[in-house]
């Protein structure tokens, strides 16, 4: 289990990175790694030339940018989760990030490279998905922001170009009153890639009633999947025996992924019951919060 | 390629390839043996390291990107040649291990989760070594040697994580 050799460059700029990119089409992005290396260890990938990209201080900010919080392509998943601001404005990100792997490679994987690898079970994709986010790319011919449904294509297929680099990921940050979220997965064990996952954020008025809303799920669908039905639910208070109904119509419609692990009708089953439960938590959290002034 | 690697406080520079792994060079150019090789891709965490204080998978990381950070490895927990920091003696005292192979990464999981909190619940010193895999399925004593190690911090001089 040793990787095949390569090159090994750390570029002092995003600049850089893209140069050495768009000059040799064996050359990858590393950022935390923790994904690339064990593919490299099972000679999954075979990269001439890895392209270190974790210390350009360019990629290495949390900001907010507009009506989103962006974050570079180098920052942690570890950082983000003790973030302030992060989970402030995108208490869906902060719930689903406790759920990524385990705190050891939290603490070296990062947001974007989450984001770029594309698993379908992976966490941090179905919250960009969820929230209808976006990335950042920029490769030899320019930048352009593409939108987290246009991004995730398949399994570990994004929309990135070769000589591309996701520069950061921007979640939307919700202004209103009262936001609640809530995740929830099933793995095998602790920290194993998901079976089903389910995100859920909702904001809800004064009264209780739903101002919006977004339901998305995830390691059951080849892409992390937000469900139309999250445009369902505002306007009136998120009921129990409804909210079922409405996901179960939807889901029982959408393609559903197969492997050794699980079956599709177990899946299908499952992301029913586990939306229902995220999008019902998610309401319990903002009812617990006092309306914001 | 060159790198300068700093583990248990000492700076070592070291030639390897870039495929090296950072558990491969601390075994094989620094003969720190302590960091176990167990899975080599990450799921098992026998090579449990710390960097910058965070625990990490040294089998997910080359060595040639790991300068400039502090590393830890188990040999640089005791405080001489000879004794067990307080966190090892817990271990010993609880038979918090059977075979032993993955003890140094449960040992430093525990010290990153004490530095952080030095009074965790069960269920987050459960959640915590998650992370590392027993085959023995010793968790219970590992759990218990932990919350002894909690117990003894809270009533030492030393403060966290010695």
């Amino acid at each position: 289990m040793k990787a095949a050799p390569f090159e090994y460059v750390r570029p002092s700029s995003a600049a850089e990175a893209i140069a050495l990119l768009a000059a040799d089409e064996d050359a990858r992005v590393i950022a935390g790694g923790q994904t690339l290396v064990p593919m490299m260890a099972m000679r999954l990938a075979r990269p001439a030339r890895l392209v270190d990209i974790s210390r350009l201080t360019e990629l290495s900010n949390i900001r907010i940018d507009g009506e989103n919080i962006a974050i570079g392509a180098a920052v942690r998943q570890a950082v983000v989760e003790r973030d302030a601001l992060a989970a402030e404005k995108t208490p869906l990100l902060a719930r689903a990030l406790p759920w990524v792997g385990h705190a050891a490679t939290r603490c070296r994987g990062t947001v974007g490279g989450s984001i770029a690898n594309a698993d379908p079970a992976a966490e941090i994709p179905l919250v960009l998905a969820t929230l209808g986010g976006s990335v950042l790319a920029r490769g030899s011919r320019g930048a352009r922001t593409i939108a987290a449904g246009d991004f995730f294509l398949a399994p570990m297929t994004t929309a990135l170009e070769d000589d591309e680099i996701l520069v950061e990921a921007r979640f939307p940050a919700w202004r209103h009153a009262r936001v609640g979220a809530a995740f929830l997965e099933i793995s095998a064990r602790r920290g194993d890639f998901a079976f089903v996952a389910a995100a859920a954020q909702v904001a809800l008025d004064a009264s209780g009633a739903c101002v919006a809303c977004a339901i998305g799920v995830g390691g059951a669908t080849h892409v992390p999947t937000r469900l139309a039905a999250s445009d369902a639910f505002p306007g009136a208070a998120i009921e129990e025996s409804a909210a079922r109904k409405t996901l179960a119509l939807e889901i029982a419609d959408i393609d559903i992924m197969t492997d050794g692990h699980a079956s599709p009708a177990y899946r299908r089953r499952a992301s029913i019951e586990l939306a229902t439960r995220a999008l019902l938590a998610a309401r319990d959290d903002a009812l617990s919060k006092e309306p914001r002034a | 390629m060159k790198v300068a690697l700093t583990v248990n406080g000492d700076t070592r520079e070291i030639d390897v390839e870039p495929r090296t792994t950072l558990l491969d060079a601390l075994r094989d150019s620094l003969r720190l043996t302590g960091a176990h090789t167990g899975c080599e891709h990450g799921v098992c965490g026998a090579c449990t390291v710390l960097i910058d204080g965070a625990p990490a998978r040294a089998c997910l990381m080359f060595a040639v990107q790991a300068d400039g950070f502090e590393l830890t490895t188990i040999e640089g927990l005791a405080p001489a040649p000879g004794e067990l920091s307080l966190i090892q003696d817990a271990f010993c005292e609880t038979h918090g291990m059977q075979c032993g192979y993955c003890t140094p990464g449960m040992v430093l999981t525990a010290h990153a989760l004490l530095r952080d909190d030095p009074a965790p619940s069960r269920e987050k010193i459960v959640e915590a070594i998650s992370a590392n895999i027993c085959r023995c399925t010793g968790y219970g004593q590992i759990v218990e040697a932990i919350e002894l190690a909690a117990r003894r911090l809270a009533g030492s001089n030393a403060g966290p994580a010695t």
